[in-house]
């Protein structure tokens, strides 16, 4: 499995307990209009996510991560920096 | 070509709001005052109400001679200023309040701004530029959030009140960056306060500068009244203090107020105090007399204020209100409630019994929560206090929200 095929599926996992509604996961799945997250509950999220690789997403960043697509690549290019 | 409705985007909360209203409650969020009696008085739906939703912490709206210097200053200097501060809006009625802004906290400067939104938004957007970091709580208030958003800084949120969490995070970012740590003395939502000493700290490890917003801790923290940071002992490595008019002081207005010997250049370089119109001499007249009058008789109010708290926080957990706090941290006490229509209709019954609380919901609200906040007031009497308490249980009982077995 690449690196990016193992952060996508450790991100899938972490975003599931935020998925009340179990729907189905996938690159293209966007947080505010599938998975129907409010901004404060995709704050938490990103928290989680910088906790699990010591990194930092400044909130400002957020906007441009609409999908979970996006959220892996801008994870993968602050885990690699 | 089809026309688009810029308004679509509001069709959830539209939807909502209509449903909420269909189920026959009034509208929480279109009260309307016909008279106001007192502090803690006033005529709603032709109903005298016992106002406990006002954050008129000092009841100093009515005070005699805050009212006696307002009707002076719009006698003398008129309605308005018409004027930005930096061109023709500087009256000395707003010297005068700045002047009793620094008496009051000890500081060398104090900037007055048209409202205390446009305070944090211009600290807080003005302060942190591109390449620096605001560091804020999770549950800041929204003129927090949107200073950020209106700002160039990146923008890093830590979990509520967590000093362990804060350490974390300003550990991550580079040691060469400026960094703004933004906090609140009380949060106004759960009226729970921060561990000030132990964030400030943390804050000053990691070369951070610290503003703290004391919006809702005025008047009764500390021995001066100066807020959580006075109470807690760290007024000293607190670079910028925030605050409002609007709460103890009893009239409109914000302000910061510091030390930083390079103060007062942000009268040219923050926007939100640059490009609007200052408040009016009255306004200013009533706020300066009114913080003249809380250094003197600041500590008999808190004492009165701190008393009726506790009275009203004990009375409702012995009733078996489930409240956000265990203890009474500050001057508001929220109740936490189980969902929006039980919240409503709870709020509903309260106003029909003369009584009027806040509604909050998320996402005002953290933790997706329902509240109906209470704030007390200095001129709460015993007697209005013992009747709030037997009429939420009589509202309780009407709308069936269980309480718990004592």
């Amino acid at each position: 499995m690449s690196n990016r095929a193992a952060l996508y599926a450790r991100i899938i996992e972490l975003i599931e307990p935020f998925n009340p509604k179990k729907i189905a996961l996938t690159e293209a799945t966007s947080f505010s209009d599938d998975i129907e997250m409010d901004s404060l509950t995709v704050m938490d999220l990103v928290a989680n996510m910088e906790d699990e690789w010591d990194i930092v997403i400044p909130l400002n960043l957020l906007p441009e991560l609409e999908t979970i697509g996006q959220l892996t690549d801008a994870i993968a290019k602050l885990v690699k920096d | 070509m089809t026309k688009s409705d810029l308004f679509d985007k509001f069709n959830p909360i539209i939807a909502e709001r209509q449903a909420l209203l269909d189920t026959g409650v009034a509208d929480p969020f279109a009260i309307v005052m016909d008279a106001v009696r007192s502090p803690t008085e006033a005529v709603i739906n032709g109903r005298e109400t016992i106002l406990l939703g006002t954050y008129n912490y000092m009841g100093m709206t009515f005070d005699k001679d805050v009212i006696a210097a307002g009707v002076e200053a719009l006698t003398k200097f008129g309605a308005g200023t018409t004027g930005s501060r930096v061109l023709n809006g500087t009256y000395g009625a707003h010297r005068d309040c700045e002047e009793a802004l620094k008496d009051f906290y000890g500081t060398r400067h104090a900037m007055v701004f048209s409202t205390g939104y446009q305070a944090n938004l211009g600290m807080v957007s003005t302060l942190a530029g591109r390449g620096d970091y605001v560091i804020l709580d999770a549950d800041s208030h929204a003129s927090i959030y949107d200073g950020c958003a209106m700002g160039n800084a990146d923008i890093v949120r830590f979990r509520h009140n967590s000093v362990e969490d804060l350490d974390k995070r300003l550990g991550r970012l580079p040691p060469e960056a400026g960094k703004l740590v933004v906090l609140e003395g009380v949060y106004s939502m759960l009226g729970d306060i921060a561990p000030l000493a132990e964030l400030v700290a943390v804050a000053k490890k990691h070369g951070a500068m610290v503003l703290v917003d004391e919006a809702h801790a005025m008047g009764f923290f500390g021995k001066r009244g100066r807020g959580v940071t006075e109470a807690v002992g760290v007024e000293a490595d607190v670079d910028f203090i925030v605050g409002t008019f609007s709460k103890s002081v009893g009239t409109v207005g914000g302000f910061c107020v510091s030390n930083h010997p390079k103060f007062e250049i942000l009268r040219l370089v923050c926007r939100p105090y640059t490009f609007t119109a200052s408040l009016p001499p009255a306004v200013m007249a009533c706020a300066a007399t009114s913080i003249r009058k809380l250094m003197s008789d600041g500590p008999a109010k808190a004492e009165r204020l701190w008393k009726t708290t506790r009275t009203l926080h004990a009375g409702l957990i012995a009733k078996g209100f489930k409240l956000a706090t265990d203890t009474p941290q500050s001057a508001i006490i929220s109740v936490l409630m189980p969902d929006q229509e039980m919240t409503v209709r709870m709020w509903q019954a309260l106003l029909e019994m003369g009584v009027y609380v806040n509604m909050s919901r998320p996402p005002a609200t953290p933790m997706g929560v329902f509240l109906l906040r209470c704030s007390l007031c200095a001129e709460h009497t015993d007697a209005q206090t013992a009747t709030v308490l037997q009429r939420f249980v009589a509202a309780a009982q009407a709308v069936g929200l269980p309480l718990n077995q004592g």
